[in-house]
């Protein structure tokens, strides 16, 4: 009698595990999607957008309206929701960042949480203080997996940021506009010299990352419902993640949003729920304080970028 | 002729107009001003929001019928972003500057106990939106606090006498870590040995947090026969969402935070058959005709969603009680703070949205846990257990 | 200054009175970022930890151990300084964004922790009943008295570190400002003086934290959060981080710009943002910036 209880409190502790990963993954997925985002800008500009979380918010935010009182289909409502959010975030960089002249980092910083204030203003007046939910994209019912659960909503999210890191890597590697603005990237006043308009890049890495913030929040709001507040915290950990990763290394975002979120759901599972949020920072900070620019991150670019 | 006249008609009518203007002056008593803080913005705005527009709305009506044994009500509304040193500014204009008579709010407890000591320096009567025990315990030093939301051990007490009655003795309780779930867990775990009920699993989440799966599996891993889950977040619509992903089939419980049909509704399906205690207001429609509360709770739902468009929740019913209290005390007391202090202190039987008050020197929280009704959600809807 | 001493006789108002001692507390933070930032070159998104430490220490250790507010107050001054030497060493090692992230996250920390250490903080809900501080059988209560204790810190701080600015040490920062590289070069201990700054700066918002600790009596989580951190960083920034003045000069915009804009109810958190957003981009050097400009211009006509 004890030993089947014990074999069977040790497929019970493995299914535990396996379970607590696919959590992990879910919401690791969603930070990995915000930094993204931070990578895109970082990339062509070297700024850190602290309102990149807002452009998640309005991601999900549009999609609610679209969805609820206009009564749209998904895949009508999805690029209309992702167009709406990309202009807001080329209006956002023609208002914000386009007038800047020699801009230090610290001031772009304050230019941005400005900006995010702003944003987060305009979606309180526009969808009021509520917490909203939208329907998920297929049906409810969990998938069995071995012997856990999943969620099909979670599979359309790693699908969707499969494709989107593909997609991404694809643009930047064959297209002209993308390799001018891995050019950009790589260094700004040569790139200027050989004929990439600079200011245009910028404006395009906005709009692009706009549009992966608001797919981000169009897909995580049939999980983790939505509203106007919401954009800041989900910038914090992305911008844990992006950092975590190595600034300018878009996979290395990713891997790190998955890390981040695997590593705050085995703790809260397995250890307490207290310290949960707490834990992925410190193995963010233990990472930084053995590897200076993050786990994927190249030491030149990291240097390069002073205050 | 006719100029002159007309300039004399002229005159005569300005003299006419002054005269009125004069008189009415006389008549006009001087307004009444009471102040009120809400977490209008910031993190808590869901919780604020309804309590400013309920605060609006009665002021309108009370003004609309004459006021104050004829002196108007002029609210002042101020909002505290649920920051406590902005609370504490915020409090101390309304004292200092506008000298409002009495002050109703603020929305969350820990802003309200930042400010606990302003208010009894000052000695304004304060009647506080939050619900925290501490906020009027130990009555000795809170002299000029009150406060009308239902208290936190009601709630748990009625929680626990349900599961006495469904037989269930072991626990799992998830809070969120905000001043109100965290009261609900200190609470919980105080009753939980009195009440004979062992709590397995103790976990937390944060207002922000999206996916509460690792806490769940967690609590699947023991042998709870119910949860618990304490908090007054948006956040805790996702609990019931997770449980129906892990497949967790046990009891749900949540506390008076979960009084909005919004956060039902943000459930889904998974919110079907959740059990928690609240004030009477959610099921005012389904009340038997001679309850003394029905004429209160369906005038108050009538009125605010006709208003507004938007369904009523506790939050709101608790800025109706404090300011409708102000407001019985002014009426015996006019613009005097210690004597508004005194008479709140001896309203016996007041029915308000969140019970039948009854204020003592001993209890300034007028309210048992009587007040609270076990409500259950079916089909989408908040309705009586039975 | 005088008008520093002048300001309470004329405004007498208990109203107007507390918002200058919470601009006072916030003063004493934002100097001590000015010398990090400004000087030094550093970042910090984690100051409101120190903020923290130095309120909860004061909290804990008066109402808990009962100590008096003095040696309560000292305590906190040195686990700070404790502290901050501790995470300074490999922290400052980090350049631009990821010394950001990594102060940030420090900040983050120590808010889960107050959060999560329930028995020992109160947790979320916090504590209160802190007491007040007593000079002999003199209690700092009413506002005038807070007034006049808080502005006579921030004057000592002030000139504590005018003082530092102008000497060997100041000079070895700018030096780090503007070529850590060269100053290395140079025969100056950049990591030294980097960190000697950042316990600095950490001792002085550790001391604004003890007083805010005593005056409000009540202490939860939610005031020392990554929003108060931006805040003020935000402060510096506004004000022109590459001077002391500058940092006082933005406390001064953003403690008074939130009560002026009252009046305009929901509609403050967009005056709010656009004043931001107007400042920086219009006055790169902040608000101390424009100050200069016009002065000189002035000094030209």
């Amino acid at each position: 009698m004890g030993n089947s209880y014990a074999i069977e409190s040790q497929e019970m502790s493995t299914s535990i595990i396996l379970q607590l990963i696919l959590s992990g993954v879910t919401i690791g997925s969603i930070y990995a999607m915000v930094a993204l985002g931070f990578n895109i800008i970082y990339n062509s500009t070297s700024i850190i957008n602290f309102a990149q979380g807002e452009f998640v918010m309005l991601g999900g935010m549009f999609m609610v309206s679209l969805v609820g009182p206009l009564n749209l289909p998904m895949w009508v409502a999805f690029p209309i929701a992702v167009l709406a959010v990309t202009l807001i975030g080329m209006a956002f960089e023609r208002l914000c960042i386009h007038p800047l002249k020699m801009p230090s980092v610290l001031s772009l910083i304050i230019i941005t949480i400005a900006g995010s204030i702003l944003l987060k203003g305009g979606a309180m007046f526009a969808w009021g203080k509520e917490t909203f939910s939208l329907p998920h994209f297929s049906t409810e019912k969990p998938i069995l997996l071995l012997e856990a659960t999943i969620l099909p909503q979670t599979v359309w999210i790693l699908g969707i940021i499969g494709m989107v890191v593909l997609l991404l890597a694809l643009f930047f590697r064959f297209t002209i506009v993308g390799k001018a603005m891995r050019a950009c990237a790589a260094n700004r006043p040569a790139a200027s010299l050989v004929g990439i308009n600079v200011k245009r890049i910028v404006l395009l890495s906005f709009a692009l990352s706009a549009a992966i913030g608001a797919i981000a929040g169009i897909i995580i709001t049939p999980i983790s419902l939505m509203d106007y507040e919401r954009g800041a915290i989900l910038g914090l950990k992305g911008f844990g993640a992006a950092v975590l990763g190595g600034l300018g290394n878009p996979m290395g975002a990713v891997v790190a949003g998955f890390l981040i979120g695997i590593v705050e759901s085995l703790c809260a599972g397995l250890i307490s729920s207290h310290y949960k949020d707490a834990v992925g920072l410190v193995v963010l900070l233990m990472v930084l304080f053995i590897k200076p620019s993050g786990l994927f991150g190249s030491a030149q670019v990291s240097k390069l970028k002073k205050f | 002729m006719s100029k002159l006249n007309s300039k004399w008609m002229g005159l005569f009518c300005l003299s006419m107009l002054l005269l009125m203007l004069i008189s009415g002056c006389a008549k006009e008593k001087k307004t009444y001003k009471v102040g009120a803080i809400f977490a209008i913005t910031g993190s808590a705005s869901w919780l604020g929001e309804p309590e400013k527009k309920t605060a609006e709305m009665i002021k309108e009506e009370i003004n609309a019928a004459g006021g104050i044994n004829g002196h108007l009500l002029d609210l002042i509304i101020e909002d505290t972003v649920g920051d406590e040193t902005k609370t504490v500014n915020a409090v101390n204009k309304l004292i200092e500057k506008d000298k409002v008579l009495a002050i109703i709010g603020p929305s969350r407890s820990g802003t309200t106990m930042a400010i606990v000591p302003i208010v009894e320096k000052a000695e304004v009567p304060l009647v506080s939106c939050a619900a925290a025990e501490a906020i009027v315990s130990p009555v000795a030093e809170r002299h000029w606090v009150f406060k009308t939301p239902q208290k936190d051990t009601d709630a748990v007490i009625r929680i626990y006498e349900h599961m006495q009655d469904k037989e269930i003795a072991k626990i799992a309780i998830i809070t969120g870590t905000t001043g109100f779930g965290d009261q609900g867990r200190k609470q919980l775990k105080k009753y939980a040995e009195k009440m004979e009920i062992t709590i397995v699993a103790d976990e937390t989440y944060g207002p922000g947090d999206t996916d509460m799966t690792p806490q769940l599996i967690k609590i699947k891993g023991t042998n709870a026969q119910a949860i618990v889950n304490w908090s007054i977040v948006p956040a805790q619509s996702i609990v019931p969402k997770n449980m129906r992903q892990l497949g967790m089939t046990i009891p749900l419980y949540q506390s008076h935070g979960f009084g909005n049909i919004k956060y039902a509704a943000a459930a889904g399906e998974a919110g079907e058959g959740i059990i928690f205690p609240a004030g009477r207001l959610l099921v005012a429609d389904v009340l038997p005709e001679d309850h003394p509360q029905k004429t209160v709770l369906t005038e108050y739902k009538k009125a605010y969603e006709e208003k507004y468009r938007e369904p009523v929740s506790t939050f709101g019913g608790h800025a109706y009680d404090a300011l409708k209290l102000v407001i019985v005390a002014l009426q015996q007391a006019g613009p005097d703070r210690a004597k508004i202090r005194d008479e709140l202190e001896n309203i016996k039987g007041f029915v308000g949205t969140g019970g039948i008050f009854n204020f003592s020197p001993e209890d300034h929280s007028g309210l048992t846990k009587e007040a609270f009704e076990m409500l259950t959600v079916k089909e989408g809807n908040f309705t009586l257990t039975e | 200054m005088l008008g520093l001493v002048a300001l309470p006789m004329v405004m007498r108002n208990p109203y107007y009175l507390g918002i200058m001692v919470f601009m006072g507390i916030y003063s004493l933070i934002s100097i001590g970022l000015s010398l990090l930032m400004g000087y030094a070159g550093q970042i910090s998104l984690g100051h409101a930890a120190f903020f923290a430490i130095g309120a909860y220490t004061s909290g804990i250790l008066t109402t808990k151990a009962h100590l008096s507010p003095l040696p309560a107050f000292l305590a906190a001054i040195v686990l700070t300084a404790c502290i901050a030497f501790l995470i300074g060493i490999p922290t400052l090692r980090l350049k631009g964004h990821y010394l950001a992230m990594a102060t940030l996250g420090f900040g983050q920390i120590v808010y889960v922790a107050l959060n999560a250490s329930v028995d020992f903080t109160g947790g979320p809900s916090g504590f209160g009943e802190i007491p007040r501080i007593a000079l002999g059988n003199f209690v700092v209560e009413s506002q005038l008295s807070r007034y006049c204790l808080v502005w006579a810190l921030v004057i000592i701080v002030l000139l504590f570190s005018l003082n530092l600015i102008h000497s060997r040490v100041g000079r070895a920062l700018r030096s780090i400002h503007s070529s850590e590289l060269a100053a290395n070069a140079m025969g100056v201990n950049t990591s030294k003086y980097k960190i000697q700054v950042f316990v600095l700066s950490a001792i002085y918002a550790s001391i604004a934290g003890s007083l805010y600790a005593h005056f409000v009596t009540f202490i939860s989580p939610g005031s020392f959060d990554l929003e108060f951190s931006i805040l003020l960083v935000t402060m510096v920034v506004v004000g022109g981080m590459a001077n002391v003045w500058g940092a006082l000069l933005g406390t001064v915009l953003l403690t008074l710009l939130p009560e002026f804009l009252r009046g305009f109810k929901d509609y403050d958190i967009l005056i709010y943002g656009s004043t931001l957003l107007l400042i920086m981009i219009f006055m790169p050097e902040g608000l101390f910036g424009l100050v200069k400009k016009l002065r000189t211009v002035h000094g030209k006509t």
